[in-house]
């Protein structure tokens, strides 16, 4: 219990209240869930597992969660073909081999046995951190955001099981390294492929969709605060109007932002049935997704 | 009924609807609860869905469980207990009265007002006299008939029109209102029922499985248009696994060039070996499947699916058949519109039916005549259908025929393997030709394309 009540004093978050006012402070608007989710991730000290379409603001998340508790972040970036060396840490060969020869060389002046050159070329000096390495070794307070993770590999999915659930990494020739003081971990997925039963184990599980009208009014409003009051309430409705329909890919919050601003450097006043023909093409970005809209919010297609 | 026990029945019960929920999971949702206030519903139900729930499509399972082990309310619920029970009558003042602030909400669209009011109209209008007190059952059925919340649709549309809306618009949202409606409805009836019998009882009858595991011909018509919107995720799922498992096996012959400029970086010695990718495999496609009403959903879901994928085979032809056989490659242009699509296939049922009986063997000869072209030995040919052909001929050796001409050949069949062969399924009798496969939901039919391909 006592490990617990540790664990409380450095927790990023003190209530899920906290959480939501803080968040919105750096610039996200959560909602009850979100905010709750993200103070449990904090003070379990859990991964957090988001999934979601893409533009609902997942990696957001990640950031405002630094931006809210000071601290800083860590981003590794997952692609098809992502390693080990690119992950968690590499031994620089190319250092390692100068300063063998430079040994060599100097080798009449001061012989060196081969224990002392081998204690020499695996220290920290010639070691690479990378991000997973590094956000566990940083002293201060760290969001490790792992993004879209369910681009990489299986095997590295096994890579990640260490990191996230002890926080520690074992390097063969300087043993294990823990964490001083655990990171906040967020990873982000597009659903593209399941990850696996002992990943999503170890994670905290949280599910980003559509805002309601409501919370995207404000989103909006606050990402682009130049725009009209009523032309927001207009642009929320007809995103709304969007997603009732079939379409391909749904318009999500970064499209709705990217169509204000939009709509800001056209100067429109008014979301009339012209002006949303003429910009169509930033929310949706399937042809046959345009088709339909227009057959189905009743616009001329012409203006396109 | 204690907290843990009230925990251990839930994670039991969420076991048992088939989230693997494993102990460790269990722990953690206790220690997230430790750190909560326990006053907040909802504040619980985050916690319990962010380290119990793994799955988005597992959700709707979870909440349903989740009201019945943590309900809202108990019986009528406290504000109302403080009334005389007098107000509890039903009778056609009452049922005029609530029909009218029933149209209210709907209409303001206040969530919480129509909660409580769908918890009155099962406790007003869907109360079933028991045998003896206590023993009263409530039935979420009765209370929408009398309620008959379907009549409020035409009022909440005006009232909509009303508030500037345009037609099409508030017909939509008033429907998805009244929906929304009928699923509190039910809910709440789930609720009183788990109040008397036990929630594990209840859980085991009332809850629908999740969307993948739907049965294509169990469906209802709300559950069709969620299916189809669930094609093209799974199309992109299965797209990202083919590619990773074709890079997985890629290993053709050694890359010489990139090997040796790869051991540059490390003093000269070839470390790490590339070799050139593989050329991928590619399968010519041809679907014949039965499209007459039994099982025309789960032949659209195949077509839908299977050209989604298209670019994983080189070429996919598609015939329909009742007892006709029609193409209808044409229907599916790449990139066309969903919606456009299964249009355009439903119009093109009457060119597959002559008599409009299903008939397998004229199906199965007409293909033979018309289409023989069509097999070959690069070509791999899916039958989709339930078999049953009312009792009509076979037509066997035709079949077998066609198989003999085609590289593999792989029957479909949305039944459940025991109902083979049962009234006049032929399906054993085709099983003994071409290899049947058992596919009812999309879990199935997702694992089955996936191994084809």
């Amino acid at each position: 219990m006592s490990s617990l009540r540790q664990a409380q004093d450095s927790a990023w978050f003190t209530s899920p209240d906290d959480a939501a006012t803080r968040l919105h402070e750096a610039g996200y608007l959560a909602d009850a869930a979100t905010a709750t989710t993200a103070y449990l991730a904090g003070t379990l000290e859990k991964p957090l597992l988001i999934e979601g379409p893409a533009g609902v603001g997942k990696t957001e998340l990640a950031k405002a969660v630094a931006r809210a508790a000071g601290a800083d972040l860590v981003r590794l970036q997952c692609y098809e073909g992502l390693d080990e060396a690119r992950a968690l840490y590499e031994w620089n060969y190319k250092k390692q081999l100068l300063r063998i020869q430079a040994a060599s060389s100097m080798a009449d002046q001061s012989p060196q046995s081969w224990e002392e050159t081998h204690d020499d070329i695996f220290t920290d000096e010639f070691l690479l951190t990378r991000p997973l390495l590094t956000a566990i070794r940083r002293e201060q307070p760290t969001v490790l955001l792992v993004d879209e993770v369910d681009k990489t590999d299986v095997e590295v999915e096994g890579l990640l099981l260490e990191v996230l659930s002890d926080f520690q990494v074992t390097i063969p020739e300087l043993g294990t390294v823990s964490a001083t003081r655990r990171p906040f971990v967020v990873l982000t997925s597009n659903a593209t492929r399941e990850l696996s039963e002992a990943v999503k184990r170890r994670c905290l599980f949280l599910h980003l969709g559509y805002p309601d009208a409501e919370r995207e009014r404000q989103i909006v409003t606050s990402q682009v605060p130049a725009l009209d009051e009523k032309v927001v309430r207009q642009l929320v409705d007809v995103v709304a109007r969007l997603r009732e329909l079939e379409l391909k890919k749904a318009p999500s919050i970064a499209e709705s932002v990217d169509w204000a601003r939009t709509l800001i450097a056209l100067q429109v006043g008014t979301l009339d049935e012209e002006a949303i023909s003429s910009t169509l093409g930033v929310v949706l970005k399937h042809a046959s997704d345009q088709a339909r809209a227009v057959k189905e919010l009743g616009l001329a297609a012409s203006g396109r | 009924m204690t907290l843990l026990d009230a925990h251990i029945g839930f994670v039991e019960a969420l076991r048992s609807a088939g989230l693997p929920v494993s102990l460790a999971e269990g722990l953690d949702a206790i220690a997230a609860l430790e750190r909560l206030s326990w006053g907040d519903r909802e504040l619980v139900r985050t916690a319990y869905a962010a380290t119990l729930v793994k799955r988005q499509a597992q959700r709707v399972t979870f909440d349903a469980l989740f009201d019945l082990w943590f309900p809202r309310l108990v019986g009528q619920g406290a504000a109302q207990e403080d009334h005389a029970p007098a107000p509890s009558r039903d009778d056609g003042a009452a049922l005029a009265r609530f029909r009218e602030e029933l149209a209210d909400a709907l209409e303001a669209d206040d969530v919480q007002r129509l909660r409580d009011l769908a918890v009155e109209a099962v406790g007003r209008f869907g109360a079933m006299p028991g045998r003896g007190p206590g023993m009263a059952a409530h039935s979420a059925y009765s209370a929408l008939r009398r309620v008959s919340a379907d009549e409020l649709l035409q009022q909440l549309v005006e009232g909509l029109l009303g508030q500037g809306m345009g037609e099409a618009q508030a017909e939509r949202t008033a429907g998805r209102r009244i929906g929304d409606f009928s699923r509190l409805v039910e809910a709440d009836a789930r609720r009183r029922l788990a109040e008397q019998k036990g929630p594990e009882r209840v859980a085991e009858v009332a809850l629908r499985p999740t969307i993948d595991r739907l049965d294509f011909l169990a469906a209802r018509r709300t559950d069709l248009e969620e299916l189809r919107r669930e094609i093209q995720p799974l199309a992109r799922r299965l797209a990202t696994r083919l590619t990773k498992e074709r890079h997985a096996r890629r290993r053709g012959p050694l890359d010489f060039r990139r090997t040796v400029r790869a051991s540059i970086s490390t003093g000269g010695v070839p470390l790490t070996t590339h070799h050139k990718p593989k050329r991928p495999h590619r399968t010519e496609l041809v679907v014949l499947c039965d499209v007459s009403g039994s099982v025309a959903s789960f032949a659209q879901f195949t077509l839908l699916l299977v050209f989604a994928l298209r670019d994983q085979f080189t070429q996919v032809r598609a015939f329909t058949f009742v007892d006709q056989v029609h193409e209808v490659t044409d229907h599916f242009k790449p990139g066309a519109d969903v919606v456009e699509v299964m249009e355009s296939l439903a119009a093109s049922v009457q060119h597959a039916a002559l008599w409009g009986r299903t008939n397998y063997g004229r199906a199965f000869t007409t293909f033979s005549e018309q289409y023989a072209d069509a097999l070959g030995p690069k070509v791999s040919l899916l039958i989709l259908g339930d078999g049953r052909s009312n009792y009509s001929d076979l037509a066997l050796p035709v079949l077998r025929e066609l198989a003999s001409s085609a590289r593999h050949t792989w029957w479909l069949n949305p039944e459940h393997a025991r109902n083979w062969g049962t009234g006049d399924s032929a399906a054993p009798a085709y099983s003994q030709v071409v290899p049947m496969v058992e596919c009812r939901n999309l879990t199935q039919l997702g694992e089955f394309v996936h191994d084809i391909v």
